[in-house]
């Protein structure tokens, strides 16, 4: 992209001056020839007309007039550049009077140098766009960057004035959608930190700001006059406002709000590529901050439909201890196909009930209907105490229902006496649960049953197990003995190393042994794909802790 | 997996009550100790009550106190003389007289009311130890921060929704596993994505911070004290977007990727090779068998970590603990020179795996004359002495 200098012919010529001189006035370019001194000793008839009279032999006119040129030719002298050596990397840029300029020395023998003068203006003004333009564009880029890395509504509205005086403003206000009867603001003073703020100020009095928050009717990003400005709307210690703009922030849709961009009195309004840039900016803040709220109100409905479908948290009851722990086979969803849950006794029913199932399938369907199963079996448990009859009145019940789904499931019916508890177990169709002796030794619960909605009636024996001080009933899904990993890769987990592993685990809490078979489970399938596995520990506190037997928290000290 | 052998008497020092019996401090790590390794929660529970009612404060029971003794049972099970689920015991007790202390008058008093922002404390995927998390918890809560606790094992996907959800100020992320420390990365990396600056503490990320600066962590603490006084310092402006390979460029020669996609293969090949060329493994009973074929994993695990982190220290050390702790196993275990040759062999075409496993060979005690040759009878290695 540089202009060739084709001007380059060398001034050793016997009597120099006049030939310089015709050539120079022939030339289309101005020529200056400054002396060693740095004083002007010709000057072309263009150069003239450009500079003006510079008087001859007067350094410090040139200075004055051209301080960049005066600066490149004692340069120039310094370095001691013969004339023959090449001067083709000896340019100088300069300003003169709002114009650019190249000066392109051509040493002479006498020590004074012939400065041919480019005038590159519009090359200038083309960098100096193209570099504003890089500017705005990398801008761009980050804040696009930023905007889009947090889905909630405060951070994003942060983000926006912080962007904003970054790249756009001495201050920027965000203006959110209504939250009741309250305006959101959140505002930032350049080099300063968001800070947000409620009002209930009427937008009316900003021109522009109500239609904007409204989304309608459509309109541009407007200047006002400052003096209009409401003082609410000036964040506090910004000073007196040179100007101010109001930018609607769009939304797909729906409104996302408003900013409002303020500038101190010494920095001139907007250019128009300043308020295209504005548009752009306030374009993706708008989208940005609209996911975050579609996404923020999402989340609010999933996690409250959600509630019901999580594992809950069990607490000890009636002088024993009871724990769960979950993982549901998918990251992205929090439930699945397993579930558990602890009904306390109650006046009518002196067992406290504890239930871990399996419904087929796995994500969000199947933990659909574990909600069902959960709460048809918490109202079906007034009626009996009865396993067998349980169990048929729930088949009943998942019969008739549309859906095609079936469940195993094991119930444990616990009842502590003094330093023993009785635990009627029923498994429908579900694994066997382990007995895990205060020896270290571990049995399996001898009881089957035919799983839950497919056949008409429902078999099952119920077994009856007594668990001493530091026993424990554990009750797992076969997401945990069917989990296939393993050094070796494509290993079945196995009831065989559950009941090694729950062989050390003699004499610990409830929370303490299902907290130890998740581990071992979790790192035998390592990073590959798992069922959901849910595991249900039924403890005996070891030693007869009197202090734990009517407290519902961990511990004694519960006061 | 090296935990320091004991931290207790340090702290106690400090701990010394203001009002109470300067001539004899008691070291109540000691004191804790008995009952945490005895299983007995509520003697753990009482010792902690003793400590705070005699005028030591909640951060430094928590601190130079349960976070001491934990250090000890990880230095314990290090040295094989807890089992798995003895530690885990241990820890449960720790746990539960935290929750006791907890909810101490003295401590529910102590505790200022929320007067600083919002910090999101969890363990990383995959990591288990939530101790010196929970720790952290209580004592940003005792020092005014509003702490969201999420526990052990947190997908990342769930961690990044949270954030989303509840913009917190910073989130301190707990790793104690050093092959846990891939799983740290992509946690620290998505956290900064959503523009929250990350705190990173716990073992994993090395006594001096090294792997928590190497993973484009924010900050770094070696205990909760010190993380509680970083936060309260103010907050770093939360890093730049990026990817999480600019940490790591050299992960672009692929060697993690392969040998972590091929671990059970390596896993099955070394052991069949170890079946031929060790002869004192072929009478071993299964149990003893699963333990070598564990073993072998883990140091393909330490492998791997250290091929993503670049830092051969991670697989040396990792012998160097095994060589030690397997002889102490005292039955027929893993016979590092052998498996560590056989290994070599397998990834004889990954330059920085092979240049990790001849570290890793001058790390180990080397067993005389011809490995595995026919009639050594200590062909094993060192496990068998």
């Amino acid at each position: 992209m540089r202009t060739r200098c084709v001007a380059g012919a060398k001034t050793t010529e016997p009597n120099p001056g006049r030939w310089a001189d015709a050539a120079a006035d022939a030339s289309p370019y101005p020529v200056v020839v400054l002396g060693a001194d740095g004083g002007v000793l010709r000057t072309s008839e263009s150069a003239r007309v450009l500079l003006g009279d510079l008087p001859p032999g007067r350094p410090e006119a040139v200075r004055a007039r051209l301080p960049w040129l005066a600066a490149a030719h004692v340069a120039l002298g310094t370095d001691g550049v013969s004339p023959d050596a090449g001067s083709g990397d000896r340019h100088v840029r300069g300003r003169l009077d709002g114009r650019s300029l190249e000066g392109r020395p051509v040493p002479g023998a006498d020590g004074s140098v012939t400065w041919w003068l480019l005038d590159d203006t519009d090359r200038w003004r083309a960098e100096r766009e193209l570099a504003r333009e890089r500017e705005r564009s990398v801008f761009l880029a980050e804040a696009s960057n930023r905007l889009l890395a947090s889905l909630n509504v405060e951070r994003c509205m942060d983000v926006i004035v912080l962007e904003a005086v970054r790249g756009l403003a001495d201050a920027a206000v965000a203006i959110g959608p209504y939250a009741g009867h309250r305006l959101k603001l959140v505002s930032c003073v350049r080099g300063g930190s968001p800070t947000a703020a409620t009002t209930t100020h009427p937008p009316d009095a900003v021109p522009g700001l109500a239609e904007a928050l409204q989304g309608f009717p459509p309109v541009p990003s407007r200047w006002i006059d400052p003096a209009a400005a409401p003082t609410w709307l000036v964040p506090e210690g910004f000073g007196p406002v040179g100007s101010m703009a109001v930018v609607p922030l769009p939304g797909p849709g729906v409104p996302a709000g408003a900013l409002v961009l303020l500038r101190h009195g010494t920095r001139a309004a907007f250019d128009e590529s300043e308020e295209t840039l504005a548009r752009i900016f306030a374009a993706r803040a708008g989208a940005a901050v609209s996911s975050a709220r579609l996404y923020s109100e999402q989340a609010a409905i999933t996690e409250t439909l959600m509630r019901e479908l999580l594992p809950p948290t069990l607490r000890h009851t009636c002088g024993m201890e009871f724990a769960g722990g979950y993982r549901p086979a998918s990251e992205q969803n929090r439930v699945g196909g397993d579930f558990y849950d602890v009904h306390p006794a109650t006046a009518e029913q002196s067992d406290t009930l504890a239930v871990l199932g399996d419904v087929c399938g796995k994500g969000l369907e199947a933990a659909v209907l574990t909600g069902r199963i959960r709460n048809t079996l918490h109202a079906l448990l007034p009626l009996t105490t009865d396993h067998q009859r349980l169990l048929n009145l729930l088949n009943r019940a998942l019969l008739t229902s549309h859906h095609t789904r079936f469940a195993t499931l094991v119930l444990a019916a616990v009842r502590r006496r003094g330093d023993q508890a009785r635990v009627r177990v029923t498994s429908a169709g579900h694994p066997a649960p382990l007995v895990v002796r205060a020896d270290g030794t571990v049995e399996q619960v001898p009881t089957h049953g035919s799983l839950v909605g497919v056949l008409p009636v429902v078999t099952s024996t119920t077994a009856d197990v007594t668990l001493g001080p530091g026993e424990s009933l554990v009750m797992f899904s076969d997401g945990i003995t069917e989990a296939r990993g393993g050094p070796l890769g494509d290993q079945e987990f196995g009831e065989e190393r559950l009941r090694d592993h729950l062989a050390g685990c003699a004499g610990m809490s409830a929370e303490t042994v299902v907290e130890h078979v998740q581990m071992i489970a979790a790192q035998w399938v390592g990073a590959k794909r798992h069922d959901d596995m849910a595991v249900v520990v039924v403890a005996m506190p070891r030693g007869a802790h009197l202090s734990m037997t009517g407290g519902s928290g961990p511990g004694r000290y519960t006061a | 997996m090296t935990a320091p052998v004991r931290g207790g008497t340090s702290g106690t020092a400090a701990a010394g009550p203001p009002g109470g019996d300067a001539a004899a401090p008691r070291d109540w790590a000691e004191e804790l100790w008995a009952p945490v390794a005895a299983g007995d929660e509520d003697a753990a529970a009482d010792v902690l009550l003793a400590a705070l009612e005699s005028g030591v404060d909640a951060e430094t029971i928590l601190v130079d106190v349960v976070a001491a003794v934990q250090r000890q049972v990880g230095a314990e099970w290090a040295a094989n003389r807890l089992s798995v689920p003895q530690e885990h015991a241990a820890t449960a007790i720790n746990e539960r007289a935290i929750a006791a202390l907890d909810r101490h008058p003295l401590v529910v008093a102590a505790r200022p009311a929320a007067r600083r922002g919002l910090v999101t404390v969890a363990c990383i995927d995959s990591e288990w130890h939530a101790l010196p998390a929970r720790i952290l918890a209580q004592v940003l809560s005792l020092h005014g921060w509003r702490v969201d606790y999420l526990g052990a094992q947190v997908p990342t996907q769930h961690l990044v929704e949270h954030l989303h959800r509840t913009a917190p100020d910073a989130v301190a992320l707990s790793a104690s596993l050093s092959t846990r420390l891939p799983a740290a990365h992509t946690a620290i990396a998505a956290c900064q994505a959503t523009g929250t600056p990350v705190l990173a503490g716990g073992a994993a990320f090395g006594p001096d911070g090294r792997q928590a600066r190497r993973l484009g962590a924010d900050l770094w603490a070696p205990d909760a004290r010190a993380a509680a006084a970083l936060l309260d310092e103010g907050l770093p402006r939360p890093a730049r977007a990026h990817q999480p390979v600019d940490d790591l460029p050299h992960l672009s020669d692929q060697e993690y990727t392969l040998v972590t996609r091929s671990r059970s293969r390596l896993v099955g090949t070394v052991m069949a090779g170890l079946d031929d060329g060790v002869p004192t493994l072929r009478g071993c009973t299964e149990l003893q068998r699963q333990h070598t074929v564990e073993d072998l994993g883990h140091m393909v695990d330490f492998l791997a970590v250290s091929l993503y982190t670049d830092d051969p220290s991670l697989f040396t050390g990792f012998l160097s603990w095994a060589s030690g702790v397997l002889s102490a196993r005292g039955d027929l275990a893993l016979p590092l020179a052998p498996a560590l040759d056989l290994l070599a062999a397998e990834l004889r075409d990954f330059p920085r795996a092979r240049a990790l496993l001849a570290a890793g060979s001058a790390t180990v005690p080397r067993p005389p004359g011809p490995v595995g040759a026919p009639g050594d009878a200590d062909g094993h290695g060192q496990a068998g002495r």
